[in-house]
């Protein structure tokens, strides 16, 4: 349970509070966008194609005359969408794999570092245009790859952490009170070493939605008509002269999704960690 | 013990390496369906079907295919592409140091920007200039280079006309590529360089030389700066590998004709043996970056000791 005094950390602290604010406000659009937006995302007006924003078009029409605010507010849907889940997926598989192997140690921790060693031999997101690229695109796949690529920081990092809790006395003590294996993971030591998880999961959630728009971007995520940011700023190269405006506005959404999950975590390192709290407070 | 480490760490390294050439290889396997099909398209003749199948190897049992991908990979064969019709290899060759040229330049961008904005972020921690020194490089870091390089493109080709939009012709061409791709490792470095620096500010060798009264600037970039730069190296080493797979991106924008840009038109063209390839050889360079950097870390820092 998040209690009052945390929220009122994230309240004191600038970065953590524009991070939420704007994080807030993305999620909100994106469950209210079929209310928010006046034409479906699909809506094609091909006389009125490629149209300069204008009050019947907020942020203009693209190729095919249809409404860029209605889908770029679509397209927060997608991008949520994805965000959550890889970041609930990813975390949840990373917190498992990494507390088995933490506290189990032996083989099973031989087995899955040495798993975790050959899929960061990757970098990221080439990893995961690999997965799709072989696949093949959909909504469901580029998850599934963007997953079997993230829960390898959560596994790496939870198994750190166990690693340094699981000797404390408190550990110990459940130990010689008899209490079985997944008590003592599940109770004891997973809610010690969820604050740093949480930092990874926002920034977790920046990547996550990153690596679905550079995907998109190179025709490897969301299949249209679906619309996803990414693929928009793709389709509006081709227009960069004419129409600048079919880059800029989902261009701007993916900016401000990727700084507000950004500074949520940059804001939550710093009210979770108290050394950099008090470093912090000290320079102003 | 240099010794010793150097070897233990080329040891480890081998096994990671053989963990990613069984992933790259067992990727054709992840294709739903028939690989072969989908790469010929629906209409394909059931005799041109079997045929590329047969030239890819792919009628063979998988542990026999696995066997002759490993003994092709140790006599520098990475098969042949289905749609150039040339080896693999070549074609990479031919393609890879554009990207090496791109990826070191932005290196270098990154790192000559980081470096005095890092240190001038550093010099006042909390004032104005951090702030917005602050400010710019979480902006920098959450800028995507799909998004920043059209910017750049409308910016400084359409609208100011100054830098030629796409391809690899003359220096001019290396500019907006160079810059686009190295501005998300500046903006990361610039705040490792200003940590680092504000730590090394609060070090006592830095109060003695104040006390001896060495003039501000020796202070920072004498003292300071050169033990801040040792985290910095290594996390250049690593980003190096990242810089990479970003150019798939970048090349795509800017029809730069790297191996990026290949890795997507293999894609593409699902030629399946090309991608493979491309993946193959941008790992490799990961891993093996990535490796350098751990044994530099040692020349670097004399403190560090080998267990």
């Amino acid at each position: 349970m998040i209690k009052a005094p945390f929220l009122r950390r994230i309240g004191s602290n600038r970065l953590a509070m524009f991070g939420a604010l704007a994080g807030s406000f993305l999620v909100l659009v994106a469950l209210i966008a079929p209310v928010l937006t006046p034409f479906g995302f699909e809506s094609q007006d091909l006389p009125h194609r490629l149209q300069p924003p204008s009050v019947g078009h907020w942020f203009g029409t693209d190729e095919l005359g249809r409404d860029i605010l209605s889908r770029v507010a679509y397209g927060t849907r997608i991008s949520m969408l994805v965000g959550f889940s890889v970041v609930l997926v990813s975390s949840f598989l990373g917190l498992l794999a990494g507390s088995l192997a933490g506290y189990y140690g032996g083989w099973l921790d031989e087995v899955l570092m040495r798993l975790v060693d050959v899929l960061l031999a990757f970098p990221g997101i080439l990893l995961a245009i690999a997965l799709v690229a072989f696949w093949g695109p959909g909504l469901e796949k580029l998850i599934f790859a963007l997953v079997a690529v993230g829960w390898v920081g959560y596994a790496r990092l939870v198994r750190g952490q166990i690693l340094k809790v699981r000797e404390l006395d408190f550990v110990k003590a459940a130990r010689s009170l008899g209490a079985s294996d997944s008590h003592i993971i599940l109770r004891h030591l997973v809610p010690n070493i969820i604050q740093p998880v949480l930092v990874q999961a926002s920034i977790g959630m920046a990547g996550a939605i990153l690596a679905e728009a550079s995907l998109s971007f190179l025709g490897l995520g969301v299949p249209p008509p679906l619309p996803s940011w990414g693929a928009m700023l793709n389709d509006g190269r081709s227009h960069l002269f004419g129409a600048p405006h079919l880059v800029i506005f989902p261009g701007a959404a993916t900016i401000l999704a990727v700084l507000a999950f950004n500074f949520l975590g940059d804001g939550l390192r710093e009210i979770l960690n108290p050394k950099l709290q008090s470093r912090s407070q000290l320079r102003r | 013990m240099m010794r010793g480490f150097i070897l233990r760490r080329l040891l480890l390294t081998l096994p990671v390496l053989l963990g990613v050439v069984t992933l790259v290889f067992s990727f054709i396997h992840l294709v739903p369906g028939d690989p072969v099909q989908i790469m010929l398209g629906e209409g394909a003749q059931a005799a041109d079907v079997e045929q590329l199948r047969r030239r890819l190897g792919l009628d063979q049992p998988v542990l026999v295919q696995y066997g002759r991908y490993l003994k092709g990979l140790l006599m520098g064969d990475l098969g042949t592409s289905f749609r150039f019709g040339e080896p693999v290899t070549q074609i990479i060759l031919s393609r890879y140091p554009a990207t090496l040229q791109l990826a070191t330049l932005s290196l270098f961008f990154g790192a000559f920007l980081a470096v005095p904005t890092g240190v001038l972020a550093a010099t006042r921690p909390g004032g104005w200039m951090d702030r917005i020194l602050t400010s710019v490089t979480l902006l920098g870091i959450s800028l995507p280079n799909f998004v920043s390089g059209p910017v750049a493109i409308i910016l400084f080709s359409i609208v100011l006309g100054w830098l030629p939009v796409s391809g690899r012709a003359g220096p001019a061409h290396y500019i907006l590529p160079a810059v686009t791709l190295g501005a998300a490792l500046s903006a990361i470095l610039t705040r490792m360089v200003r940590a680092g620096m504000i730590e090394e500010l609060q070090e006592d060798y830095v109060r003695t030389a104040r006390a001896k009264g060495l003039p501000e600037i020796k202070v920072l970039l004498k003292h300071a700066l050169k033990n801040s730069l040792i985290p910095v190296i290594t996390v250049v080493g690593l980003q190096f590998g990242t810089l990479l797979a970003g150019a798939i991106i970048t090349e795509t924008i800017f029809a730069w004709p790297g191996i990026g840009r290949l890795t997507v038109q293999a894609i593409n063209s699902r030629d399946y043996p090309l991608v493979q390839g491309c993946l193959l050889v941008i790992a490799c360079t990961y891993v093996t970056v990535n490796l350098l950097t751990d044994l530099a870390y040692g020349f670097l820092d004399p403190r560090i000791k080998y267990q």
